[in-house]
């Protein structure tokens, strides 16, 4: 009897031996994960996640040093992405309501027409000429809010994203609100 | 390719029918009452551009919409009136969003509109294909059993088509509006299907009608004995026997295979009441300005057909039903099994068959009850889906994982959720998860979109460096140029190499 | 007027608490028969181990942080407890009915998460549990004592012999036929010699012998079952498959050695073979969700019944056969699944026709 239980636990620590070093040997590279996750990343280095840009953000969170849901602008939807390249849980926090906010001019009366929400949008995706007011392209922005800090006359604002018929979409039945069942 | 004796489908579930008392009431042409909401966006694609103006007078069948580009239709005034908006109002959807709409109002006179297409009497062989296309193109006619697909499109594809089939189902519950127009209209429903026979070039045309239409089917066959070149097939009654995949398949025994259209296998399918419409656009000249509604359920006091003129209000056709004998439970823009629960003020559109309001009694929450594995929405599922694993890894929100069970191959027709014992919230489950898929697939172009420009961007940037760089340097060599030729002395005075002009920062 | 909800917005009539309640309905008879047969301690029992179950199953709801009064009315627990108790020796003592009851809800229901997600059959774990942990208590069977025979104990005495143990009175002890059959044949006996002290055909379709509380009485449990069958709670695939098979391999074997094999009389109507076939093997949790998936579970269910009865080491397999089938429950509905409209069998959409590029 004492045989059968020296070599059970004998080959039950070998294989535990063995899988504990796979486990640190055999995981992909976290480059190229890290490269994966920078493709889904807006790319806009908006720094709202405290990093100095999104390429630095792909490795912190490849390498797990980071939540998955850490970029504000990419919300759920980079978040669930990110969790699926990197094998990680998603983890979401309640302060993700799931709408995206995008920027617009509200208070088009202190608009100015100055230029400089232009000047600093990543993607290009307010439009306007000198003296004009601007406007902006809900599809190009981002969520980094730049232009929200660059406007001197308080303008822009960021506002959830307009529904209309096309990305109106059914909301979860609350009979089923128990994830298990 | 149609079967002598049609085959039954898989699944599918035996409602109560309820289809008294409004089987037996005639459809009552309704003449509008208060402002007509006339959509420019009931149809499948864009929505038409406004064709009209605040102030405007129309008369009746008058274009107020034209069609854009791409996948439209035109859509026409009901009646004579004047426009006095062209706005957003809610649209026969369950969010209640807004479609854009010319808001008319009737002035009574019924007056109809000078550009009205001369009728064509002809014998249906000697009218051409491309006109009887052009007709339909013209009169705004799209598929009106509740899908508003353009059908011209439909009938100008160009793909060879050699059945051409004529949806008589009408398997929803409380709904005879279909029924009542085979009954009184079924020479103007043969006569359509023949013309879009001819435009389509199908060898052999059929209309399945449920075998609880007894009347329609014999006024059907009247017709087609005259008229010729229809034939009548009485199908099953269950539900969903009016879906066009399975109908399809009861008739002729092949199946739509998943992901192509029933034109891939030479079959085209359209509502009797799009044949009707077709009909009347080639025969009379008039475009699609109303259709047959049924307006039932519980809480109606006095439920009836109606022949309602696009844009009424429901409320509108409550109250000429009648009125509302008792606070309903849910108002829906179809039947019970795959109506959408829309406002009050929304419009009958090209594809609303129905106004129903229903009481407390005839409905049956969605209850948050455990499922329990019984498998009767598996044998229920005309598709052959498994249902309760596509929902609860709905549920889980396991999209992909409900993607991978079939989520993309329901047909949301209620089947599964009709006979859970549990109540479960099934098709609100698959609608969520397909949102969700949806969501993702626009949050990824969305992304793309941003990365692409966030390059240019840059690149435009980079270049600006460069650019200003090389002036700077142009300028620092002409410069030097100019006090080395200072100092050799002036032979010729060099023009003054002047700074390039100042670059406007954009 | 209303929230945003899709349709259906009309039902069949059929609902959960309706199909429990149908399934407790067709129980009935059997039960009541069984108590009169063996007396109060069989109610006793019934009634311990009815509560049992429904205290494990208010802990268990309570634990999850799941609505108690909800989760107990859609009759599931009750159910169970109420299937674990018809298989359980009547005169069994009462710690017997209340560790199996909640065997049952928190072990075979609960820690799985509750209603609809329990791989295996709760009563049927729970009988397997208590078998295995208290064999002597599980395995003492008693002959008949009718309710109104002297052979029967009053009330106060079967108070005694459920709560205090059995020593005040003066029962019978018997083995079941397959306790009998079981011995011969581990002692190399003739089987057709012992068969007629231990079985009478008759009898056993009746009830009329030793076993457990209800599973005795094969008539009013098949009338039970058709009952169902007629109300379309359970469909009749599995209980055909199951009795078929099992039918066919118990003739089978007897027919090529009468002295080692028992014949499809005895091993349908001795057991819980009907038990298992109406109302055991047709729990839609635990068993495959197509028809030709349950087909299968039964027709396994049927053989692991006969192998285990006939060379295994236990005289009664049901349980175990069940348990071992609900195991292979989920691989049978991944690979038997209908095929999907406007495809083929493996998933791929149908070919159109016009291909040819």
């Amino acid at each position: 009897m004492y045989a059968a239980i020296l070599v059970l636990t004998a080959m039950a620590l070998a294989i535990g031996l063995l899988l504990a070093v796979a486990s640190q040997h055999l995981r992909p590279p976290p480059d190229e994960t890290a490269e994966a996750v920078e493709q889904v990343l807006p790319g806009t280095n908006c720094g709202q996640c405290g990093l100095p840009g999104c390429s630095v953000g792909a490795r912190a969170v490849a390498a797990g040093e980071i939540p998955v849901n850490f970029c504000p602008p990419g919300g759920r939807a980079v978040a669930e992405e990110i969790a699926r390249i990197t094998g990680r849980p998603l983890v979401l926090d309640d302060s993700d309501d799931g709408v995206r906010r995008v920027a617009r001019v509200t208070r088009e009366d202190l608009c100015t027409g100055c230029l400089r929400c232009i000047k600093v949008c990543p993607t290009d995706a307010i439009i306007g000429a000198p003296k004009q007011i601007h406007g902006v392209l809900p599809e190009a922005c981002s969520g980094c809010e730049a232009c929200v800090e660059a406007c001197a006359a308080g303008a822009i604002e960021m506002v959830p994203e307009p529904v209309t018929l096309a990305n109106w979409r059914w909301p979860r039945p609350m009979e089923a609100n128990d994830r298990a069942t | 390719m149609l079967l002598s004796k049609p085959r039954l489908i898989r699944g599918g579930v035996r409602t109560e029918p309820r289809k008294q008392p409004t089987a037996g009431c005639p459809l009552e042409p309704l003449k509008p009452s208060g402002p007509l909401y006339v959509s420019l966006g009931q149809h499948i694609g864009a929505p038409a551009l406004p064709a009209v103006q605040p102030g405007d007078a129309v008369a009746k069948g008058q274009r107020l919409g034209t069609p854009e580009q791409g996948l439209s239709a035109a859509v026409h005034a009901p009646t004579s009136g004047r426009v006095t908006a062209v706005t957003r109002h809610p649209a026969p959807h369950p969010s209640g969003l807004t479609v854009p709409t010319v808001v008319l109002e009737p002035d009574g006179e019924e007056r109809w509109t000078a550009e009205r297409p001369e009728p064509l009497t002809e014998e249906v062989e000697q009218l051409e294909p491309a006109t009887i296309s052009r007709r339909v193109a013209e009169a705004g006619i799209v598929g009106m059993g509740g899908a508003a697909f353009p059908a011209a499109v439909k009938l100008g594809s160009g793909q060879p088509v050699d059945t051409l089939i004529l949806n008589g189902g009408e398997c929803e519950p409380y709904l005879t509006c279909d029924d009542r127009l085979m009954r009184e209209r079924a020479a103007g429903i043969v006569d359509g299907g023949r013309l879009m026979a001819r435009a389509l070039g199908a060898r052999r045309t059929a209309v399945g009608v449920e075998d609880n239409k007894p009347e329609a089917i014999h006024a059907l066959r009247r017709a087609a004995a005259s008229l010729g070149g229809v034939e009548v097939v009485p199908i099953p009654s269950l539900w969903p026997q009016g879906s066009e995949k399975h109908l399809i398949y009861t008739l002729t025994g092949r199946e739509v295979p998943a992901g192509a259209l029933a034109a891939d296998i030479g079959v085209v399918a359209h509502n009797v009441g799009t044949a009707y419409a077709v009909h009347r656009a080639v025969r009379q000249g008039r475009p699609l300005i109303s259709r047959p509604v049924t307006v039932g359920g519980g809480a109606v006091a006095a439920p009836t057909n109606f022949e309602a003129p696009l844009g009424m209000p429901s409320r509108t056709l409550l109250e000429q039903a009648g009125g509302l004998r008792e606070d309903p439970a849910r108002v829906l823009a179809g039947g019970p099994m795959m109506g959408p629960i829309v406002p009050l003020e929304a419009a009958v559109a090209k594809g609303t068959n129905g106004v129903i309001a229903l009481t407390r009694g005839e409905i049956r929450e969605a209850e948050g009850r455990p499922c329990i594995r019984c498998g009767r929405c598996v044998d229920a599922c005309p598709m052959g889906l498994m249902p309760f694993e596509i929902a609860n890894r709905a549920a889980a929100d396991d999209i992909d994982g409900a993607a991978a069970s079939g989520l993309m191959d329901c047909l949301t027709c209620g089947s599964c959720a009709y006979v859970c014992p549990s109540d479960r919230p099934l098709v609100q489950l698959f609608h969520y998860a397909r949102g969700q898929r949806a969501e993702r697939a626009a949050a990824k172009e969305r992304a793309e979109l941003q990365r692409r420009m966030a390059e240019q961007r840059a690149e435009r940037q980079r270049r600006e460096q460069e650019r200003k760089k090389a002036a700077a340097a142009a300028r620092r060599q002409q410069r030097a140029a100019r006090s080395k030729g200072g100092e050799a002395g002036t032979e010729g005075s060099q023009p003054d190499a002047a700074p390039s002009g100042e670059e406007t920062e954009s | 007027m209303s929230e945003l909800v899709a349709g259906p917005h009309t039902r069949a009539p059929l609902s959960l608490p309706t199909l429990m309640r149908q399934v407790l309905l067709a129980a009935f008879p059997a039960t009541a028969f069984g108590i009169w047969l063996y007396g109060w301690p069989a109610l006793y029992l019934l009634l311990i181990t009815l509560a049992s179950a429904l205290a494990g199953e208010a802990l268990s709801l309570r634990a999850a942080g799941r609505p108690v009064r909800s989760g107990l009315s859609d009759g599931s627990a009750l159910v169970a407890g109420w299937i674990l108790a018809m298989s359980l020796p009547p005169w069994a003592p009462w710690w017997i009915g209340a560790i199996g009851g909640l065997l049952a809800t928190v072990l075979g229901k609960g820690v799985f998460g509750g209603t609809g997600q329990n791989p295996f059959n709760p009563a049927m774990a729970a009988r397997v549990a208590l078998l295995i942990a208290f064999p002597a208590a599980m395995t003492r069977w008693v002959a008949p004592a009718p309710l109104g025979t002297e052979q029967a104990p009053g009330l106060l005495d079967s108070l005694r012999i459920t709560f205090l143990g059995r020593a005040d009175w003066d029962a019978v002890t018997s083995a079941t036929t397959l306790d009998a059959t079981r011995t011969a044949v581990t002692q190399g006996q003739d089987l057709q010699a012992v068969l007629p002290e231990a079985y009478e055909p008759a009898l056993a379709a009746l009830g009329y012998a030793a076993g457990s509380l209800a599973e005795g009485s094969a008539l009013l449990l098949a009338a039970g079952g058709a009952y169902l069958i007629y109300q379309r709670v359970i469909s009749w695939e599995t209980p055909l498959v199951l009795l078929a098979t099992l039918a066919v391999l118990a003739t089978g074997t007897h027919a090529l050695d009468p002295q080692r094999y028992n014949d499809a009389g005895v091993h349908l109507l001795a057991g819980s073979t009907i038990l298992a076939a109406f109302f055991i093997a047709t729990d839609p949790t635990t068993s495959p969700a197509t028809t030709a998936g349950r087909a299968i579970f039964a027709a396994g269910c049927a053989a692991i019944i006969w192998i285990v009865r006939t060379y295994g080491g236990y005289p009664e397999a049901t349980a175990f056969a069940v348990l071992l089938m609900n195991a292979c429950t989920p691989l049978i509905d991944h690979w038997i699944r209908p095929r999907v409209y406007g495809r083929t069998r493996q998933g791929a959409p149908l070919a159109t026709g016009k291909e040819e590029a």
